[in-house]
């Protein structure tokens, strides 16, 4: 038999060994973010824009106004009887509803982008068939290079979406499980310096970040063309901060908790909001301003902005003070409070 | 150093309102296996746990290996060696995985390997301690507390829930260390453990000392060398049983009775005699030996299984 290492070392590899030999863990640490990319990268894939389906309510004239619309390229009209036609507007199967009583009506919901962009579409094309001469005729360049589609915003955001929940999940169930079964109270029990067992379990999870980052990053380039920008030390520093920052929140969440049901829903009240609010699948920038503040104050936030920032617009790491100290922040203070109030049995 | 490995005076925990210890003393000497005997509840675990350094009394003095938790807290656990109740180990972890791991938090020990074959443990060194039986993951904790070759062996309830044979193979191991100079303190309810391994006993009830001396000396107290136990229907009056030859002590139990005597070749004729005379029908009739258990009856008029 070999010598022990220092029990950093052997605490660290303990850690690391009972990660790999749980199936499921690494399923949700390797496996998920890929399939989750896998099925949005394809859900969202660049491709010809679709038409968008409209309705013409039957009448007199509906016939001609079908005809007009279908010679729109992003229109797909079809005529509805009666009352089908706002049953078809109520449950979504159209964006807007082309009614004649007398005068022409547009009826449709202007909270949804679809139905305003069908609300353009539709008048521009009645408008100009009805004789209107547009003083402005711009030309179109579409823009759906690498870099600026649906799946170079989202690849950044689910790597970041992915170092939260790794970080939070893997420390707090594995620290809270190791009370429940009175594992804690023994190495309390041992010379063990207890410092050391909070950073191996933080250092155990670096070690894992480095194949998580490789694999979702990695899928994205082969899979969707996904590329980073700027350089991948600064890509590799931002993960590094950011799962030590959540390794710290994890830590400081399982710090007293009893039960894995209770740190459970603690993870689940401290991530929910983040998944909600920090830009993963759209951006911030789409909720009141008055929030604003308060969501770039969320490490996600932070951790999503700054991964963003590298992979697809290629910024250096000098551009981001602010996303690098909310997470060293969150970090820092997390694991301090951590140490102070962590209950050992 | 002192002669004594615990001392301890005064010793007194609360709970919320419960007093798990009622003001404890003890006094281990060096080389000596001492046994906390009493039942569940009975604040021997607490009063372990004070000793270990793990929990806070709320009053009394504790002295370790002659140091002191409050000022020498990790020199201390360098000498001691601790087995907890209810301590699940790593399940994913392998024997020997987890051997190396305790072994590492401690500045000089024992060789890993020697440690594994001395407990038996060797062929299963690639197990996952998932999979060991309630035996082996039990000589895997006692491994991990001599990991650090201890001057003190702590041992909270080492046999419950293990089978006969078991519970002889730790009995073995507790008997070895002990030869090697170490100290013992050991909490549990089995008086057959007490007696076979324990040089002196301290029996608790309610965070009290109830009782404390050597296993002889405990039930030499008894006056009683053996215990009859009987049941008749009708049940005996009690004062007939005290008048029978021989009869040191009567205690209620259950639906019978149970009598400390001086031989049973003096009282078991003369009790059979009675039960005629009172026309009643024997029910059960067993004896045995005096036993620590009987000692806890005639102090507390409980079992300790049951208490």
């Amino acid at each position: 038999m070999r010598r022990p290492f220092p029990a950093l070392g052997e605490l660290t590899l303990a850690r690391l060994r009972e990660f790999l030999r749980e199936p499921e863990a690494l399923f949700w640490v390797f496996a998920f973010p890929v399939l989750l990319a896998l099925a949005l990268g394809l859900a969202f894939r660049g491709k010809a824009p679709e038409r968008i389906p409209v309705g013409v309510a039957d009448g007199p004239g509906a016939a001609a106004i079908a005809t007009t619309l279908g010679r729109s390229p992003a229109l797909l009209p079809r005529v509805y009887a009666d009352s089908t036609g706002r049953e078809a507007l109520r449950t979504g199967k159209i964006s807007l509803l082309v009614e004649d009583d007398g005068g022409l009506v547009y009826r449709y919901d202007p909270t949804r982008p679809d139905a305003r962009a069908a609300r353009l579409e539709v008048d521009d094309a009645l408008q100009r068939a009805a004789g209107r001469i547009d003083p402005l005729r711009p030309r179109e360049t579409r823009s759906t290079e690498p870099g600026s589609r649906y799946i170079d915003f989202l690849v950044p955001g689910l790597l970041g979406l992915n170092l939260m929940g790794t970080g939070m999940w893997g420390l707090g169930f594995s620290i809270v499980t190791a009370r429940t079964r009175k594992l804690l109270k023994r190495l309390a029990a041992t010379p063990m310096r207890r410092s050391e067992y909070l950073l191996s379990q933080m250092l155990a999870r670096l070690v894992f970040l480095v194949f998580e980052v490789a694999v979702l990053v990695g899928f994205g380039w082969l899979a969707f063309g996904v590329e980073v920008r700027g350089s991948l030390g600064a890509l590799a520093l931002v993960s590094l901060l950011g799962a030590a920052s959540f390794a710290g929140l994890g830590l400081l969440v399982s710090s007293r908790t009893k039960t894995v049901e209770g740190v459970s829903g603690l993870m689940n009240l401290v991530m929910l909001p983040m998944w909600l609010l920090s830009g993963t699948f759209f951006s911030w920038e789409r909720f009141p301003e008055a929030v604003h503040p308060f969501i770039r104050a969320l490490p996600l936030t932070a951790l999503n902005d700054a991964l963003r920032a590298v992979m697809t617009e290629g910024r250096p790491l000098s551009a981001l003070g602010l996303e690098l100290g909310v997470l060293a922040l969150t970090g820092t203070v997390s694991f301090l409070v951590a140490v102070r109030v962590f209950r050992w049995q | 150093m002192t002669a004594f490995a615990i001392r301890c005076a005064g010793l007194v925990k609360r709970y919320d309102d419960v007093v798990a210890v009622d003001g404890l003393d003890l006094e281990v000497r060096r080389g000596e296996c001492f046994g906390l005997l009493g039942p569940n509840g009975a604040g021997k675990t607490t009063t372990i746990e004070i000793l270990e350094g793990l929990t806070e009394a709320d009053e009394g003095d504790v002295e370790v290996l002659g140091a002191h938790w409050s000022r020498d807290g990790r020199a201390l656990r360098e000498r001691l060696g601790i087995s907890l109740q209810e301590t699940q180990l790593a399940d994913k972890l392998t024997v020997e995985e987890t051997l190396l791991l305790f072994r590492s938090f401690y500045r000089k020990g024992r060789d890993p390997e020697e440690l594994l074959a001395t407990l038996s443990l060797g062929e299963k060194r690639h197990s996952r301690v998932g999979k060991l039986s309630g035996g082996q993951r039990q000589r895997l904790a006692v491994a991990c507390a001599l990991a650090g070759e201890p001057e003190l062996l702590f041992l909270d309830e080492p046999t419950t829930g293990l089978d006969p044979q078991s519970r002889r193979d730790l009995w073995e191991q507790v008997e070895r260390f002990q030869a090697g100079g170490g100290t013992v303190l050991l909490t549990t309810h089995y008086m057959d453990e007490a007696e076979r391994l324990c040089d002196r006993v301290a029996i608790v009830d309610h965070g009290k000392r109830i009782a404390l001396g050597t296993p002889e000396e405990l039930i030499a107290q008894l006056h009683a060398t053996n215990v009859v136990e009987f049941a008749t229907e009708p049940r005996l009056p009690e004062a007939l049983l005290t008048a029978l030859p021989g009869v040191s002590e009567v205690h209620a139990d259950g639906d019978g009775w149970a009598l400390g005597v001086r031989t049973l070749a003096e009282t078991v004729p003369a009790l059979l005699a009675a039960v005629d005379a009172a026309s009643a029908r024997l029910l059960t009739l067993a004896t045995h030996r005096a036993t620590l258990e009987d000692l806890f009856v005639a102090k507390t008029g409980r079992r300790l299984r049951d208490a």
